[in-house]
């Protein structure tokens, strides 16, 4: 009798750590080759043959197409330079530069990676529709509410995420350090 | 108390395998992969260009709202495959994916160096199987190789405002992918 009870609570243990592990770890990614500079971080070894068994499984569940290294890199942001996860009611707000790299794109997703429905179709910016300041840095503004210059709206939802893609960027599988590749800051400017 | 903990230990072992069989299995059984969400919206071997993504659909998640896209679901079982991408007005990029989604191959218009980008897929028997002479042709040509028989190739082009996306969509109209007949 104690051997079936032995037996019945290892099984579901196993079932739960084995099953909880991978659900966890293929929706909040691994730090396999994982590039964090400051809130945002990049898997460029996902865009090669290389890719890791995490990012493989990653990409099949959820059916996106990685950008391949000979394209580019993308950035992903879930939470501000404090950690905290970006709340589409809160006033958020990224400044500073960005890598070197001929084009750029930033766009804003829910969780799932579906684009968020607004009022003015606006899902995102490119590095030539972006209003800079003389230095060549750009603020964009990450609001419910309409705000001037670079507005970016979240639609009022409770979780986004942000995703800043480089092409044809000298930014890779090679770049260790934030020196390399200046991200821009997220800040949160304020919360309802 | 020293049972149950033993107990304890093998469920957490057991755990530790589970999890890693299921990441290792879970590309084979995916059935919303890429490939499977492209198969019901385009043919074999031609190049279609895939619906903007809209808050309310997209054919794959995370696809970047800035560029226009067609996919080529290629099938090399017939013969290799010729791919021709005429280069957009920003920047065009023609991205490589095996039947799981994986990136082996990305080119952009740069690195291509031509007014379009013109390339041959084939697999490595297909490859091997090519006659001396033109291996020699071949030089000018770009070849690249597939790991797989079966797989996607993305083509996109930036629109850099918005108001430029149409002619950016028209441009990759011209898109073509299709078996190369004479080899």
């Amino acid at each position: 009798m104690r051997l079936i009870f032995g037996c019945l609570l290892a099984f579901v243990i196993a079932a739960a750590i084995g099953l909880g592990m991978t659900w966890l770890t293929l929706s909040r990614g691994t730090a396999f080759g994982a590039i964090p500079i400051g809130a945002w971080t990049a898997w460029p070894k996902t865009g090669t043959q290389d890719a890791d068994p995490y990012s493989r499984a990653t990409i099949a569940r959820s059916g996106e197409l990685p950008v391949g290294s000979g394209d580019g890199v993308a950035f992903l942001a879930r939470a501000d330079d404090n950690g905290k996860a970006l709340d589409g009611r809160c006033d958020v707000l990224i400044n500073g530069v960005t890598p070197q790299a001929r084009f750029w794109t930033i766009t804003l997703y829910d969780s799932q990676g579906q684009l968020v429905a607004n009022s003015i179709e606006r899902h995102g910016f490119t590095s030539q529709e972006i209003l800079r300041h003389a230095d060549g840095s750009f603020e964009v503004a990450v609001a419910p509410r309409a705000r001037p210059s670079n507005w970016l709206p979240t639609g009022g939802i409770e979780n986004y995420v942000l995703m800043l893609r480089l092409y044809d960027t000298p930014v890779g599988v090679a770049t260790r350090a934030a020196r390399e590749a200046p991200m821009p800051a997220i800040q949160v400017r304020s919360c309802p | 108390m020293m049972r149950w903990a033993l107990w304890l230990l093998a469920g957490a072992l057991l755990g530790g395998i589970v999890h890693l069989v299921t990441v290792l299995i879970l590309p084979a059984t995916a059935t919303q992969d890429a490939y499977s969400r492209f198969s019901t919206m385009s043919e074999v071997n031609t190049v279609t260009p895939v619906p903007p993504p809209t808050p309310q659909n997209a054919v794959i998640p995370f696809m970047d709202p800035a560029f226009a896209a067609a996919v080529c679901r290629y099938d090399l079982s017939a013969g290799p495959i010729k791919l021709n991408v005429p280069v957009s007005i920003a920047y065009t990029s023609v991205s490589f994916y095996t039947r799981r989604g994986v990136a082996y191959y990305a080119i952009n218009d740069r690195a291509a160096g031509r007014r379009a980008i013109e390339l041959d897929l084939m697999t490595s028997a297909q490859r091997s199987n090519l006659p001396d002479d033109e291996e020699v042709t071949a030089a000018d040509r770009l070849i690249v190789e597939s790991p797989t028989s079966t797989g996607l190739i993305m083509v996109r082009a930036l629109a850099p405002e918005a108001g430029l996306m149409p002619a950016v969509r028209n441009a990759l109209n011209a898109a073509r992918c299709r078996v190369d007949v004479k080899s």
